[in-house]
């Protein structure tokens, strides 16, 4: 059987960075009506080829093709019009705009010169409505979180070809880390998406670092390391253990062996205690109490109210009933200062917006809480600075350790890795952590919640965000379940909870 | 290969650009003063164009550097000129009242109050930015106008004249062969890098800058932080109109320190400090000020016809500018690039490139060193 041609084809692409060569002769090819998965560590140069292909960054060597002719895009726009639609890792998206503005902005309909608003938002919630969501387009897309900007992001890029003239309808998608943050409800909702527009013909490309959706919805893979090519693959071809051993360059068993570890026993005495602490559209009030070494997980969909709850918490957004106290001294949760100073960290999920800042270099984002505890008066001495600075990029493996490197020019998971770095090194008494391991590789999300464990082993308490539930029931005591931004239920961890036990208390929303 | 390496991290050094301007605007004077470089001592006292310049810079190069701190957290002070006013209006109208104008305590506390003066107007503008959540440019566009209506009070709308031997050193005297003046600048330039840099100042500044939001979760006290720069700008601000009116022992509300806000950001841009905040380089902000001050001599001696000033003055900025943009160096230097890598393409045993792939190479060539 003769294959059909490619639509799009890479060779011997080459790009360099000022001291970094993040891809080194790569080839890629993409059939029309192909699932095809790009796969690779933290740091593989996935984002690089993506970024090369689509004009955001220029090419240093080698050719592409779209269509079988030889083309070069000097800007994301003209791939766009050439027909390649991408979404970029990080959601890169007006804050301020409504969620319809931002579908359409720099395309909007119009009429003579004017823009026709209520034909943008009816279009908008069409489109919208296609993924399954239920939201308000003239909200502003700041009032989401991130799960949903994200599914925004989606919705304008899919939104390009189909919906609006203009363009010469969508050849290629790029969806980088697409599922990140979202739950199982939307990565279907997402699945289905992709699987409707790959019989259109439509050639899709997809990153993620989810292996079991690779498997679920793709029909190819291309796996990158070092900013190699290590080879392409059918996907059932390729078993998972064969693919991380592609991926990592050896074995990996760490997983196993994370899988059936016991949860330590020797909880101590409480340490954070919430009695109706609530926020008007935000969570209801709600009692919880975090014991000293206690990993609480915290499970629920999409805008049921984690997030919210983790807020507040750390004072990042103000009660307005409740009180909190810690160590059994009540403490006013009116700023994060409060927080920090009683023992409390928080690492958002939100590491563009709400993490990290991109100008300045990994050694200065890491130490920052640290900094910002000790006050302007206090520098950190440079010694003790830069040895526990080195330790944590060993630790975490952040890539490349340098710590003079500006924190934005980061591979995304290695982000992620200097944000929890942050907190970590304020050896705090309880972590938050909002979906700590979003956009992290496999061997290093193991290593992540190994570290969680054996942090908890050592007496800290920890609160576990995360939208994959086997994940949260690997590492917790206690499982909070919300619903409707409502805190539900608290189940003790034991044989007899299952993913699909939470899945029932999620959905029948039973208070116990 | 080394000497191109060096001459590469050279020349993305953050100063490279305001300095080789600062060298080329210098060198542009020779043709028309050739004894430009040249310094004499006379009396003891140092002078040349060099001296000139750097004196004439004083009150440019400390209201910048309060501006930098300012424009690093993401904020603006337009009110600096009117600072510049009330202090020389404050401390001349003291000394004119005393009977003995050249009496040290009296001068002290003349001096005291006009700063006094300054670092409430900072408090002011500080309590608005950070507390009250007004947009900076608004908040300092306050005392701006109102500032200046105050200096005309403080002087009942004359220029007062004094005659005061210790507040004339300030601005106008010399100690050790050079201006006093450059002495305090240099004091307050290397106070603010020890301040931002052998503290943390400096790392929250930037921070706060960079990402507000991340900066508040992270624990910064950020409203503290803004209102300690904004007071520290109004400073700054206050010792360069202690030096403008003792330069001239005059006070004039209306004019002292007129436009100063502006030559301030430029400096403070063409130095290499970001308008959204983030980064900041006091080092590029005393070149930067520098640049402007060496431009406005230049004009002087090239004698560029005075209703063509500003135009003049424009067009060498927007170079500046335009040079400090890495987008814009890459399309201009490129052509010579891509000539060169055409070069050596043509040597290699590769297939000849067709014209078409070399105009290609020189299209992505632009972008090359944008990072
Ligand atoms: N703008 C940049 N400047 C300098 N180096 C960069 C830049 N962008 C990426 N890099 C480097 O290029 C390499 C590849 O990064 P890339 O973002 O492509 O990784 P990735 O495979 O997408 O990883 P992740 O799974 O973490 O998202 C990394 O070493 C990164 O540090
Ligand atoms: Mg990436």
């Amino acid at each position: 059987m003769a294959e059909p041609q490619p639509v799009l084809q890479m060779t011997g692409i080459v790009k360099e960075f000022p001291g970094v060569r993040a891809l080194s002769g790569v080839d890629f090819r993409l059939f029309p009506g192909e699932i095809h998965a790009l796969l690779g560590e933290n740091g593989a140069g996935k984002s690089t080829l993506i970024k090369v292909l689509t004009g955001v960054h220029s090419l240093d060597g080698g050719t592409i093709t779209l269509d079988g002719e030889s083309v070069r895009f000097a800007s994301p726009l003209q791939a766009q019009q050439a027909g390649i639609s991408t979404v970029y890792q990080e959601v890169n998206l007006c804050p301020n705009l409504s969620v319809a503005e931002n579908i359409f902005i720099g395309r909007e309909p119009t009429r003579a010169g004017r823009i026709q608003w209520k034909r943008m938002r009816r279009e908008a919630a069409e489109l919208v409505d296609r993924l399954g969501l239920d939201i308000d387009v003239t909200a502003p897309l700041s009032s989401y979180p991130l799960a949903v900007q994200q599914l925004v992001a989606i919705v304008r890029s899919v939104g390009t070809g189909d919906s609006v003239s203009g363009g010469s309808g969508t050849k290629v998608l790029i969806l980088d880390e697409p599922t990140s943050s979202l739950d199982r409800g939307e990565v279907l909702e997402l699945f289905s998406l992709m699987r409707r527009l790959k019989e259109q013909g439509v050639a899709i490309l997809f990153v993620s670092h989810f292996l079991d959706q690779i498997y679920e919805v793709c029909d190819r893979m291309t796996v990158l390391r070092n900013g190699t090519l290590v080879g392409e693959h059918m996907v059932r071809d390729l078993d998972q253990v064969g693919l991380v051993q592609l991926m990592i360059g050896k074995a990996l068993d760490q997983l196993e062996e994370l899988h059936d570890h016991q949860l330590h026993s020797d909880v101590g005495e409480t340490l954070l205690k919430a009695e109706a602490l609530g926020r008007a559209g935000g969570i209801a009030p709600f009692d919880l109490e975090v014991k000293k070494g206690e990993v609480i997980g915290l499970a629920g969909l999409l805008g049921s109210g984690r997030t919210e709850l983790a807020r507040l918490l750390f004072g990042a957004d103000q009660p307005d009933s409740g009180t909190v106290s810690i160590g059994g001294k009540q403490v006013s949760m009116n700023a994060p200062n409060d927080a920090i100073g009683a023992g409390v960290a928080f690492c958002s999920e939100n590491r563009k917006t709400e993490g990290l800042v991109p100008d300045l270099t990994v050694r200065e984002n890491i130490i920052l809480a640290l900094q910002a505890a000790r006050g302007w008066t206090r520098p950190i001495p440079a010694s003790q600075r830069d040895e526990l600075v080195a330790k944590y990029i060993k630790a975490l493996d952040i890539r490349p350790a340098n710590p003079e490197a500006r924190v934005g020019q980061l591979s995304g998971g290695n982000q992620q890795k200097v944000l929890l770095a942050r907190w970590l090194i304020t050896q705090p008494k309880l972590l938050i952590l909002d979906e700590p391991t979003r956009g992290i590789d496999i061997g290093a999300k193991a290593e992540i919640q190994k570290l969680v464990v054996s942090l908890s082993e050592d007496g800290m308490s920890v609160l576990y965000i995360a939208a994959e539930l086997e994940e949260v029931l690997r590492l917790s005591h206690t499982i909070g379940v919300l619903r409707d931004r409502r805190l539900v239920a608290q189940l003790t961890n034991g044989p007899e909870i299952t993913t699909s036990r939470i899945l029932e208390t999620i959905a029948s929303g039973e208070h116990q | 290969m080394t000497t191109t390496s060096r001459w590469r991290a050279l020349t993305h050094h953050h100063l490279f650009w305001p300095v080789a301007v600062l060298v080329v605007l210098l060198l542009v004077n020779v043709p028309f003063t050739p004894d430009f470089f040249s310094i004499k001592m006379t009396d003891g006292h140092l002078y040349g164009s060099l001296v000139s310049i750097v004196l004439f810079g004083s009150p440019l190069i400390l209201v910048a550097v309060g501006m930098t701190l300012v424009i690093a957290t993401g904020g603006i002070d337009l009110s600096v000129g009117a600072v510049v006013a009330i202090t020389g209006a404050l401390a001349c109208s003291y000394i004119s009242d005393q009977a003995d104008q050249s009496a040290l305590a009296g001068v002290l506390l003349a001096m005291g109050l006009g700063l006094l003066a300054a670092v409430v107007c900072g408090l002011w503008n500080g309590f608005l930015v950070a507390r009250m959540g007004i947009q900076p440019i608004i908040a300092t566009l306050i005392i701006m106008v109102a500032g200046r209506g105050v200096a005309q009070l403080i002087t009942d709308g004359q220029i007062i004249t004094i005659n005061s031997e210790p507040y004339k050193l300030i601005g106008g005297g010399y100690w050790l062969t050079l201006p006093f003046s450059i002495f305090v600048v240099a004091v307050v330039v290397a106070v603010t890098v020890v301040l931002t840099r052998r503290t943390a100042l400096g790392l929250l500044v930037e921070s706060v800058g960079g990402n507000a939001e991340a900066s508040r979760l992270v624990g910064i006290r950020s409203r503290r932080i803004k209102i300690m720069v904004y007071v520290f700008c109004a400073l700054c601000a206050g010792i360069a109109g202690l030096m403008i009116s003792s330069n001239t022992s005059a006070a004039d509300g209306n004019n002292a320190g007129l436009w100063i806000e502006l030559d301030a950001i430029l400096a403070v841009v063409i130095g290499g400090t970001s308008l959204l905040g983030g980064r900041f380089s006091i080092g590029g902000t005393v070149v930067g000020a520098l640049v402007i001050q060496t431009l406005t001599t230049t004009i002087y001696t090239i004698g560029v016809p005075t209703q063509t000033n500003l135009v003049f003055k424009a067009v060498v900025v927007i170079i500046v500018c335009l040079l400090q943009s890495p987008k814009f160096r890459a399309k201009v230097f490129s052509a010579r690039l891509g000539a060169k890598s055409g070069a050596q393409g043509g040597g290699s045993p590769s297939a000849p490139a067709p014209a078409g792939t070399t105009a290609a190479a020189t299209e992505a060539a632009p972008k090359m060193e944008v990072s």
